[in-house]
């Protein structure tokens, strides 16, 4: 497999600029015709401490990270120098470089900066080299930057160096810089990015075998996050109004939201806190506006009292959480897949909610447009649930996937001239809460409309929205919500939002949801290759739950894994409620040490769950099948 | 016809349209505070000119917070202490609406206080209503954010060993706009008051005492109480931060002594209103956002160029 795939590693500080370096290394690659996939690592700090980015690149579309990787550049932590001496940090200078090499596979490229990193500081650095056949490229590169502009620029010669190892054009660096940089900085960079290039080219005698896959892309792609195409689908949807407070990673949205929006003349606000993120996403629905908010962990917990009075009240609003691991702060800058149950049951009384599970970047643009149609159709709350791998990983998508038509429908409300004709109460109040709606759906009158003036209520209430605790009308009232879930349930259904891998009739299934998708496919066509017969399915929807297609799918396997980042198999939780049977089926294969899954763990997985053994790999779990 | 042709219709209001008829019966107690509230808000309506459906009153959880379950308009009745954020984005989506959101002095100065500082901060153009009874009602009768020092109940058997919020002074140096003070007792001066906070372009709190006497019998019902604005002891310019500010003070520091000051307290009507900035430095649209989904003519833009222009 990396015979014909790069999976190259920038690692350094952070706030040295390796975020913005590996995607534009692999906004490059994709205009070369490469597909794409990258992965982020970083410390739950500001600056310095060790980050990494890999982006990986094959001719064939990538889904997800690999085993491992075949190429470092490692740049000197420029922040790891710590002024204060004995300062908490310590001596981190040489983290750019050792962190990464447990990893590094055989064979691999090591570019590293001798400017600021010393590999003597390493142990048995050159016994571990000769041992992994890896081949080593020290080049001064602090120096380089230096001499022919500023030391800042040392990614630029570090991209120049690893351009000319691999054989990669220098051309698309070339334009993507000159569109992003000003003149100024433009002209030294680009003398860095070839001064490095040829130095190299002249300088050293290749030894390794790893150089740049060859691509075709037969249509225009795009590079985008999972956060970006969220943000995306809710423009499309007509989202105007955004609340919100920051906390990572949810903040990714905010931010492309808050940028967007006054283009298009929405409103974006930050506000106090959570609570009142929520709450403000509330009075801007009501008022007639199609309105986000959302958060992480924390942050959503605080969004749990207003959005179940979105739920009572019927007010559509559309909630993102964006999970990292936890509990409480957790690991801030990292993803697990643990918020599931909190999504689902947080807040009092019956869940009457939608949550969507979107599992790759394209589908995240989708289910996006989806839970705004949901939203306003039914007159629900509906969160979108991902986690910080989704949101920040970045992948190419042929650019016409998102080449819609917009979408500003404001769903289940009155005009003025239904409101003519509506059933009103005897003070004029609007019967908004109507117990006969057509698939529990009460259409809405939005304020300002003649004639359709009424009162919500987070208390039970009436068809005129006055709060009324007669049993009747409770028992009326509670079901007629509890219904609208049927009908997105029906139409769910006809979008057919499930994603199935692999072959149809295979024997073996691997079940998961959210962020794993990708990783999970790459595992069922490694299983299949390696003459297994499995099938995967990607779940994205949490609630209404996909009882039909999952009881059908469960049906068809002797056993399945259900993979997931978390300690205590909350999806697998959720799909024995659910289905109320299988439990004799299903194993759990978890992973909860802040980092995603890799291909090659999930098929370690399958293999000791079906042979009984133990999962060679200490970061994961295997949970055997526990019967019904 | 407009989407919204509700909004600024040119007729005569009676203020009979607020009032609900058949139901519900109100669940407040015999003399409580709140009906003075009512009463005084049908009465200014007609003197606003806003007829029912242009209308907002959003409010929160308590005795207080069933305002708008006997009064007659589009109403959001929320959750404890939230009436705030919720009013000023329905404001910000339609700015043409009258938004008023209410709520009690737990609701409004405890679980509420953040929101609180930040909306009149904001300085958004709506009037924030706070039934100020110095108790918790609706759960029987805990102390309270205005409770006197000292003060007993079943939650503080021992007296409140806090001083009590400030609210006047809170909102004046927290960036209202417009502060003032009435009394359920005095309906006059109340619906008077709320006429001015509903037309002040800014964010107008009142701070509405009203008598609560089930579970605040020790209370005075706020009488005598004495306008300040028209009255020779009191000598200020409510136009003038300071001056307003002591006056303020002193306010809040006579009432724990039996001295009922009411009145406006501070009054700027130059400072703009948060949506007026907002515009002004391009972060809202000078026509309702609300408006713009029930034009068939309004082009909505796709996100297509964009993502091609940054993402490609
Ligand atoms: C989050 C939350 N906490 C507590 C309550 C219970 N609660 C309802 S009303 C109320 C006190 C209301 O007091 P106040 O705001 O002074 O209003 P009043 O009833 O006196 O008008 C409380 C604590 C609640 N509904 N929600
Ligand atoms: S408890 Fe007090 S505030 Fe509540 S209705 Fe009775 S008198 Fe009014």
């Amino acid at each position: 497999m990396t015979d014909h795939e790069l999976m190259w590693r920038i690692a350094g500080g952070s706030g040295d600029g390796i975020a913005s370096t590996s995607q534009n290394f692999a906004k490059a690659l994709m205009r070369a015709g490469l597909h794409v996939f990258t992965h982020r690592h970083y410390p739950s700090r500001i600056r310095g401490g060790h980050t990494y980015t890999e982006v990986r690149a094959k001719p064939e579309p990538v889904r997800s990270r690999g085993d491992g990787f075949n190429c470092l550049l490692a740049l000197g932590d420029s922040f790891a120098r710590n002024p204060q001496e004995g300062a908490y940090y310590g001596d981190e200078e040489v983290k750019p470089l050792s962190e990464n090499l447990d990893e590094l596979n055989e064979g691999g490229v090591i570019v590293y900066d001798t400017g600021l990193l010393d590999s003597d500081d390493i142990p048995n650095f050159d016994q571990r080299v000769e041992e992994n056949d890896w081949h080593v490229y020290p080049l001064n590169l602090r120096e380089i930057a230096r001499d022919h502009g500023r030391e800042v620029m040392r990614n630029t010669a570090g991209v120049g160096a690893t351009a000319a190892l691999l054989g990669i054009d220098l051309q698309y660096f070339e334009e993507l810089m000159a569109e992003s940089m000003p003149e100024d900085i433009l002209e030294p960079n680009t003398e860095i990015l070839h001064y490095t290039h040829d130095m190299v080219k002249e300088e050293f005698e290749f030894t390794h075998d790893l150089r740049v896959p060859e691509g075709n892309h037969d249509e225009e792609q795009v590079l985008l996050s999972g956060s970006d195409t969220i943000a995306y689908g809710a423009l499309d949807e007509g989202c105007r109004f955004i609340a919100g407070y920051p906390m990572t990673p949810w903040t990714e949205v905010f931010t492309i939201m808050s940028q967007a929006l006054p283009e298009v003349g929405g409103i974006s606000e930050q506000v106090e806190d959570e609570i009142a993120a929520a709450a403000l996403a509330l009075g801007a629905s009501h008022a007639g506006v199609k309105a986000m908010s959302g958060s992480s962990g924390g942050g959503f917990a605080l969004m749990s009292e207003p959005l179940g009075l979105a739920e009572m009240s019927e007010t559509p609003v559309v909630l993102v959480e964006a999970m990292r691991a936890g509990p409480s702060t957790g690991l801030p800058t990292k993803p697990e897949q643990a918020d599931l149950e909190h999504v689902l049951y947080t807040s009092q009384g019956d869940s009457n909610r939608v949550v969507l599970a979107p599992g790759t970047v394209a589908e995240a643009y989708e289910q996006s447009r989806l839970a705004f149609q949901l939203a306003y159709g039914y007159n629900i709350p509906v969160i979108l649930l991902y986690d910080q791998k989704l949101g920040g990983e970045l992948m190419n998508v042929p650019a016409s996937h998102f080449d819609r038509e917009p979408n500003p429908d404001l769903g289940a409300v009155t005009t003025e001239e239904e409101l003519e004709e509506a059933p009103h109460g005897p003070g004029g109040k609007f019967h908004r809460y109507r117990y006969d709606a057509e698939d529990g759906v009460s259409p809405r009158s939005i304020p300002g409309q003649k004639g359709g003036h009424f009162l919500v209520t987070g208390n039970e209430h009436n068809p005129a929205g006055h709060i009324d605790e007669d049993p009747t009308n409770r028992v009326t009232q509670v079901e007629r919500r509890m219904s609208k879930l049927d009908g997105v349930r029906e139409f769910l259904d006809d979008k057919n939002t499930q994603t199935y891998m692999g072959p149809e009739g295979a024997d073996y299934g691997l079940i998961t949801f959210g962020s794993q998708q990708g990783t999970v496919r790459e595992a069922v066509d490694r299983l299949n290759e390696a003459g297994h017969s499995v099938k995967g399915i990607g779940v994205s929807d949490m609630m209404p739950y996909p009882v039909e297609e999952m009881t059908e799918f469960l049906e068809s396997v002797d056993e399945a894994l259900v993979v997931e980042m978390n300690a205590s198999g909350q999806f697998r939780g959720l799909t024995q409620k659910e289905l109320g049977r299988f439990g004799d089926k299903l194993s759990s294969l978890l992973k909860y040490n802040g980092e995603p899954f890799e291909p090659a763990e999930i098929v370690a997985g399958f293999e000791a769950s079906i042979e009984g053994q133990d999962v060679p790999d200490q970061q994961t779990t295997y949970v055997p099948a526990a019967g019904d | 016809m407009s989407a919204f042709s509700a909004i600024g219709e040119d007729r005569e209001i009676d203020r009979e349209e607020f009032t609900p008829t058949l139901e519900p019966q109100a669940t407040w107690c015999p003399g409580c505070g709140d009906f003075g509230v009512l009463k005084a808000l049908k009465q200014a309506m007609p003197e606003v000119g806003r007829n029912p459906d242009e209308v907002l009153l959003v409010t929160g959880i308590g005795c207080s917070g069933k305002l708008n379950s006997y009064f007659e308009s589009y109403g959001y009745h929320s959750i404890h202490g939230r009436s705030l954020p919720i009013a000023r984005a329905a404001k910000l989506a339609n700015p043409e609406l009258e938004v008023i959101a209410a709520g009690g002095d737990g609701d409004g100065y405890g679980i509420g206080g953040n929101h609180f500082m930040h909306t009149a901060r904001e300085n958004h153009d709506m009037t924030y209503i706070v039934f100020n009874n110095e108790i918790f009602g609706l759960t029987k009768g805990q102390t309270s954010p205005t409770s006197p020092k000292g003060h007993k109940s079943k939650t503080q058997p021992h007296g409140s060993a806090k001083d009590p919020i400030r609210p006047l002074s809170l909102a004046l140096t927290s960036g209202a706009s417009y502060v003032a003070r009435t009394a359920a007792v005095n309906p006059n001066q109340a619906k008077e008051i709320l006429v001015e906070a509903m037309q002040h372009d800014g964010f107008a709190h009142v701070d509405f005492l009203t008598q609560c006497p089930t579970w605040n019998k020790d209370a005075r019902q706020y009488v005598p109480y004495i306008d300040v604005n028209d009255n020779d002891d009191y000598d200020f310019d409510p136009t003038n931060k300071e001056e307003a500010a002591a006056m303020a003070t002193e306010a809040e520091q006579s009432l724990y002594e039996g001295e009922v000051l009411t009145g406006r307290f501070y009054v700027d009507a130059d400072r703009p209103s948060y949506s007026e900035e907002k515009q002004a430095i391009g972060e809202m649209p000078e026509e309702p956002l609300a408006e713009r989904y029930f034009d068939d003519d309004y082009e909505w833009e796709r996100t297509h160029d964009l993502l091609l222009d940054r993402h490609k």
